[in-house]
């Protein structure tokens, strides 16, 4: 299995607060890998360092075998990954169909209509609400907006911060569904749940976070049934 | 009646070119460039200096003002503005006044104290009847020019990709980010289109009132400034409106007033629409899904 992504020893500070100390993870392709973990575990944080949101002090990030750290944060989409932030931030006074062009903002428009059909054959909600504004749409579609805009540039690798927050669970459910439709078609996918149950039940791999450092790691499955991880996020 | 309506709507028009520079702005960046109003000043001191001094003709010389604007705003923005993009934004206030008062002794400095008669333009064309109004030149070229200025504007940001990208960097910088658009470009491009109608809004402004000193642009700026709130802040058609219904306000209220009061009374307007529309006539009010 080639690795996709690669961190190591990742240290991220917000001014002088040190939140990431030191994580070390792997994504291979085609894999779904989940990151876990309390509010305030980092996750987040891990997730809009790779993206290039927030730069590590110290540490390496590679995407397919390159380093880049050194990117522009507007340009690593266009290396071929993709992150559907927290909250979904989708741009409320812009049209659906304008928040999806947004997505292939660094693809040439010519091949824009035929990813926009793909984007709405997985969304076909998206298609019948295509001209209204972001702001007017529910959670659950806000949130199947923000992964069908992340879908727009084409990545290999789709990170997901907290695709299940605030959704009903029916929701929640169809929202899995798509990321497993999504691994199943080609796309590498790096999950960050509070949700470990869900994100468990659908991961190839997990790693477990704890206040910046990784703490525990193994297959899905594993990590359902082990004693510590069930305490601490499944309830028991 | 009719003639006072429509220097109102002329004068409107000119504020209503600089109020786009502020509400661009303030929609991109979320600052306050109060050193937007001595912009205009410069377009006003590079186009007299153009035609006067280089004998060069008139349009040559609006896109001289444009041009040196242009790359003032862009100048400006790098200069002052950037290294502040991650400071309160009361540092960033305080820089933006701090840049007027510079722009203002620097035309002090360069272009002296003794207020300049700005050339007038349209000296060779007869002022225009209209329904028993005298309309001068320069009025309807206000009004055309705005006009055609709000709608390319609005063309661009609904109808381009760099525009809609802009739209997206006013709404959530980070999320625009993580689309690969460039957020400092595009905030560049707005200091630049903002910096260049404000040349336009000089120029204009300086043919209808032939007075240029260095302190030219600030009462038009704050005027400008009151017309972006009262319109709503981040808003075009609302820069359109409220520069629109401030113009005419101040000239009905000069003609039929008292010409001293006028100013009072425009600013006493914007006080009572924003106890009624704190966020002014067009402002969002934008609600927040969770």
């Amino acid at each position: 299995m080639n690795t996709v992504l690669k961190c190591e020893n990742l240290h991220v500070y917000y001014g002088s607060i040190h939140a990431i100390k030191g994580v070390s993870f792997e994504v291979g392709e085609g894999e779904i890998v989940t990151l876990i973990g309390a509010n305030g575990a980092g996750k987040s944080t891990t997730l809009n360092t790779v993206g290039g949101l927030l730069r590590p002090r110290e540490g390496m990030i590679e995407f397919e075998g390159k380093s880049i750290l050194g990117v522009a944060p507007h340009k690593v989409v266009s290396e071929g990954m993709a992150l559907c932030p927290e909250g979904r931030r989708v741009f409320a006074q812009l049209s659906v169909k304008e928040n999806l062009e947004m997505g292939a903002y660094t693809r040439p428009a010519s091949e824009i209509p035929e990813t926009l059909e793909k984007v709405y054959e997985h969304f076909p909600r998206l298609k019948e609400r295509e001209n209204q504004m972001a702001g007017t749409l529910s959670g659950g579609e806000q949130q199947m907006l923000a992964m069908g805009r992340a879908l727009m540039s084409k990545p290999r690798l789709m990170m997901l911060d907290e695709p299940s927050m605030g959704l009903a669970p029916i929701l929640v459910d169809q929202i899995f569904e798509i990321i497993q439709a999504l691994n199943k078609a080609g796309t590498t996918i790096l999950l960050v749940e509070q949700n470990a149950q869900m994100a468990l039940s659908i991961a190839d791999r997990a790693y477990v976070l704890e206040t910046g450092r990784i703490v525990n790691t193994g297959t899905g499955k594993d990590l359902l049934n082990d004693d510590s991880v069930r305490k601490a996020y499944l309830g028991g | 009646m009719l003639a006072h309506l429509i220097n109102g709507i002329s004068l409107g028009s000119i504020y209503a070119i600089i109020a786009l520079g502020y509400t661009m702005v303030y929609g991109i960046a979320k600052m306050l460039n109060f050193a937007h109003g001595d912009v205009i000043m410069v377009g006003g001191y590079v186009s007299f200096c153009s035609m006067m001094y280089l004998g060069l003709p008139a349009p040559v010389a609006i896109l001289a003002a444009v041009f040196v604007c242009t790359v003032l705003g862009i100048v400006v923005e790098r200069l002052a503005y950037k290294p502040l993009r991650a400071a309160t934004s009361l540092a960033v206030l305080i820089t933006a006044i701090g840049m007027s008062y510079f722009l203002q002794n620097a035309a002090l400095l360069i272009w002296g104290a003794n207020p300049k008669a700005f050339p007038n333009m349209f000296k060779n064309i007869e002022a225009i009847e209209f329904a028993g109004a005298r309309v001068s030149p320069v009025a309807i070229v206000s009004i055309v020019a705005n006009l055609i200025i709000m709608i390319a504007l609005t063309l661009f940001t609904t109808r381009t990709k760099v525009g809609k990208a802009m739209r997206a960097v006013s709404e959530d910088k980070g999320a625009a980010t993580l689309m690969g658009i460039n957020v400092n470009f595009t905030i560049s491009l707005t200091f630049a289109i903002g910096s260049g109608l404000a040349a336009i809004a000089g120029v204009l402004l300086c043919t209808a009132y032939p007075t240029l000193m260095p302190t030219t642009g600030s009462m038009p700026g704050i005027k400008a400034f009151t017309a972006a709130v009262f319109g709503g802040i981040g808003s075009i058609p609302g820069a359109m409106i409220g520069g629109i219904l401030l113009g005419i306000i101040e000239i009905l209220a000069r003609a039929y007033i008292s010409s001293e009061l006028a100013d009072a009374i425009v600013f006493g307007v914007l006080i009572v629409v924003l106890i009624f529309r704190p966020t002014g006539l067009l402002g969002k009010q934008v609600h927040e899904k969770v």
